[in-house]
């Protein structure tokens, strides 16, 4: 067994642990955050397929920011495990019947002579100076640039669509604007007046005192 | 190589040569390479570790030195002289403090979440280089790597938020999330800038397309400034630093994700906070600062010269403006933070980017051509 295959063998367990961990662990944060250990150990998977962009990006975006989304939404659910485990059996026909046409549907893609897996060679060595990144680049946005654009647009739309359908004024809201803030001049705020000064009533001047008024006897 | 190293250097090869040779004495000739290249690696993370250990530790002194001086006090100066063994006192004090695991707690989370905020702000350091050659991994794609292993660095904070079970820590954790995506995305668009400019993902080529007969012009920072500034202050937001530190703010929720952390737990998230730091202010150099470059013309003699040690100037000029900022600005709110973020660096970073990219195509673009 070469170094290779040896780490190809502990990621993939790795992996497949975790994926089993992620539907079977009761509390929703853990099978999140093994879901995280998922997502770094394919990424692994595909550094060793020298898919070095693609791998970095998977744990960029998914483990860096997707994850962290998810787990910000997961952490604040009242966990009741009881009421999660409520419906198990009504929903067991349903979803065996699911797993069951999964595995029906993997396996004729996977076994079959016809569909050529199993017979993928190995990625051939490259040239010295290969940049995975850059050769990714110009195929985007050369060959597929359409594709690639449209699919931009979608994304793009998607999210001003998720925007807009969540966003609500509310009426007790305090919002400030910032810039209406900063724009405040001490004219806005303070008048200063110029004013004569006036006599006391009782005649007296101001500096007239016998000089013990401030003290305490 | 001086000729004082020599015997030195000399004897270190002797060493390796008999470790090289018992290795295959013991193992066979088969594993011994493998495990040559274990030692090796291991030495060589060592070698990085260790400096990166000792920066932080007086980082933490200096931190409070000069924030001390800018508030007309003395700072530490009790312990060894002038001050300086105090790092070495507090990290004893940590040691030796119980490690107190709050009985509500989730046990197995609140251990790893200290060990996955320190985990990436070690192993970032994996691919700097500090010199054209003093690289331990020189990979194609060593921007992208940095910017993949630090945004692993918010689980330690989210994990230590929830597996405390209190509510200021989970508060924190979660204004932490939200802000740690949020910058990363403008810290994201800033890189893009550069390895525009650089037409490189690589660290040591971005740093050596900055190389130019007239030393400090050519830096990437005079192009990219709106960039460079974007960055500077987002690196300010994703180490969780004041003014932007609403993940601890003492103020209102205690000390925030590490408030049930005590002792050695809560010095392993002081160190990655300190580590990351580094990292960042050490990246600022790297990608806007010319790195190892010389700002001065090349034909200043050793002035103008590219060496390690202007790196390390530079680095610390950054880290020092990090505690400069905290001791001079207020924190934030946090609904201001969101705006700067969202509102204000995004749009900077994305015009500029449009900016570069039509300046890059006129032959008024006088800084690296590929």
């Amino acid at each position: 067994m070469t170094f290779q295959s040896f780490i190809f063998y502990f990621l993939s367990s790795v992996l497949v642990i975790s994926a089993v961990g992620v539907i079977t662990a009761r509390n929703p944060v853990h099978a999140a955050l093994l879901l995280v250990l998922a997502f770094f150990t394919s990424s692994g998977l595909w550094l060793l397929l020298q898919a070095e962009f693609l791998a970095i990006a998977l744990v960029l975006v998914y483990v860096g920011a997707v994850m962290v989304l998810f787990l910000f939404v997961v952490m604040m659910l009242d966990i009741n495990l009881a009421r999660l485990r409520e419906g198990f059996w009504r929903y067991l026909p349903l979803g065996g019947v699911v797993a069951l046409l999964l595995v029906v549907e993997m396996s004729v893609i996977l076994l079959s002579r016809s569909s050529g897996f199993g017979d993928t060679a190995l990625p051939p060595d490259l040239p010295a100076g290969y940049s995975n990144t850059k050769e990714l680049g110009l195929l985007v946005y050369t060959e597929y640039v359409y594709a690639f654009e449209i699919a931009a647009v979608i994304l793009l739309v998607a999210i001003v669509a998720a925007i807009a359908l969540t966003l609500r004024k509310r009426k007790q809201s305090r919002y400030i604007d910032p810039a209406a803030q900063i724009g405040v001049r001490r004219k806005d705020r303070v008048r200063i007046v110029t004013m004569a000064s006036e006599d006391r009533p009782d005649g007296r001047t101001r500096d007239a005192g016998d000089g013990k008024e401030g003290r305490q006897a | 190589m001086s000729a004082v190293l020599q015997p030195v250097v000399a004897f270190g090869y002797w060493l390796w040569g008999l470790l090289a040779a018992a290795l295959a004495w013991v193992f066979g000739n088969e594993i011994a390479p493998y495990i040559m290249y274990g030692v090796k690696t291991l030495l060589l993370i060592v070698c990085i570790v260790v400096p990166l250990m000792l920066s932080v530790a007086y980082l933490t002194l200096w931190e409070r030195k000069v924030i001390g001086w800018i508030q007309l006090r003395l700072g530490p100066n009790r312990v060894g002289p002038k001050g300086l063994l105090q790092p070495i006192a507090d990290g004893l004090k940590l040691l030796v403090k119980e490690i107190i695991v709050p009985s509500g707690s989730n046990k197995l989370l609140f251990v790893i979440a200290p060990l996955m905020a320190i985990m990436p702000a070690l192993a970032a350091w994996a691919v700097v280089p500090f010199d054209p050659e003093m690289v331990l991994a020189n990979i194609d794609a060593s921007l992208l790597y940095i910017m993949a292993i630090t945004s692993m660095g918010v689980y330690g904070v989210i994990i230590a938020g929830w597996a405390s079970n209190s509510k200021y820590a989970f508060l924190g954790a979660m204004r932490s999330a939200a802000q740690i995506v949020s910058y990363e995305i403008a810290m994201g668009f800033a890189l893009v800038g550069v390895l525009m400019a650089a037409q490189s993902l690589n660290l040591v080529d971005i740093v050596n397309g900055q190389s130019s007969p007239y030393g400090v012009f050519g830096w990437f920072f005079i192009p990219l400034f709106p960039l460079f500034l974007t960055y500077l202050i987002a690196g300010v937001a994703e180490t969780n630093r004041a003014p932007f530190d609403v993940a601890e703010g003492e103020s209102e929720i205690v000390a925030g994700f590490h408030v049930e952390y005590s002792g050695m737990t809560f010095a392993v998230f002081f160190l990655a906070e300190y580590a990351n730091m580094i990292l960042v202010s050490l990246l600022c150099a790297l990608m806007f600062l010319g790195g190892w470059l010389s700002p001065f013309p090349e034909h200043w003699g050793v002035l103008g010269k590219s060496s390690f040690l202007w790196l390390l100037a530079k680095t610390f000029v950054v880290v020092s403006s990090f505690l400069w900022f905290r001791a001079t600005f207020p924190r934030y709110r946090y609904d201001q933070i969101m705006r700067l973020g969202w509102k204000v660096f995004i749009p900077v970073t994305l015009v500029w980017i449009l900016v570069l990219g039509a300046w890059m195509q006129t032959p008024l673009w006088v800084w690296w051509k590929s």
